[in-house]
């Protein structure tokens, strides 16, 4: 990578955050928020590689795995959650979840 | 040269995999989508040098990650129109995406100061599994791995104890 440098990686990197933003405040389909999270935390994850290869210091790769594996996690939970949304009321639609709304 | 070539490609191709991700009716073609995004990452952490993050990414995200997610979307069997709509130009996604952007906007600007920035030549064998595996066990990140370990445990046993039906 010495001859691409670090900005288009960082810059690759903002972009795939915000597409997993976008997804997050817009979709509706719970399944797809969740897709959308782990999109967010992949996009930390190429940040976190692309400084640990800029700085010569692998810090940054043990880190990317801690971030997999509180990724796995979250992914269980929110999923097991969603199931039980769905049974709950036989749909994944997140507008229909308004039980706390003031 | 070449290698930036290949970066572009790749970088481009995750970024329009990422796209598709976000904007599919249906959750299948989502997570499918998702699965060529995360290959396409963990080709990028090749060309960083990044290998066992890269070997890392594609077990456990594109294997495990997602088989999780595409066995939960095949048990909820859902019909069609339920939760796949695409979002109205609705108030809330309009704002949504304001807010996005706004996000994106203030991510890409802080990263100016950064254009002329170079990397050097890798050292020799940086990001094996040798270095990582080492960093880790040497007693710098030793406690936070146990910790992961523990996390992982308590999510499995949340996951089962909120899935099931009677305990």
């Amino acid at each position: 990578m010495d001859q691409v440098g670090l900005y288009p990686v960082l810059f690759t990197s903002a972009v795939l955050f915000t597409i997993g933003a976008v997804g997050v405040l817009t979709r509706r389909n719970a399944l797809i928020v969740l897709m959308s999270i782990e999109l967010m935390l992949n996009a930390v994850n190429l940040a976190f590689v692309g400084f640990a290869r800029h700085l010569g210091q692998v810090d940054g790769h043990v880190f990317a795995v801690f971030v997999m594996a509180v990724a796995a996690a979250e992914a269980a939970v929110g999923l097991a959650l969603v199931l039980l949304l769905f049974r709950h009321k036989a749909t994944v639609d997140l507008e229909n979840f308004t039980l706390l709304k003031g | 040269m070449l290698q930036a070539v290949i970066f572009y490609t790749l970088a481009i191709a995750a970024v329009i995999a990422g796209v598709v991700v976000v904007t599919r009716r249906n959750p299948i073609s989502a997570a499918l989508a998702l699965v060529v995004a995360f290959f396409f990452q963990a080709a990028l952490y090749v060309l960083l040098d990044a290998h066992f993050v890269a070997v890392t990414q594609v077990l456990v995200y594109a294997g495990a990650i997602m088989v999780l997610f595409v066995f939960v979307i095949m048990l909820l069997n859902l019909r069609g129109d339920q939760g796949a709509a695409l979002p109205q130009p609705s108030a809330r996604a309009q704002v949504g995406l304001a807010v996005a952007g706004l996000v994106g906007t203030g991510l890409v600007t802080s990263l100016d100061a950064l254009r002329r920035v170079d990397m050097g030549p890798a050292a020799e064998g940086f990001g094996t599994i040798q270095q990582v595996g080492g960093l880790i066990f040497d007693g710098t990140y030793l406690l936070p791995f146990e910790v992961a370990s523990v996390l992982l445990t308590v999510a499995m046993v949340g996951a089962v104890v909120l899935a099931k039906r009677e305990i």
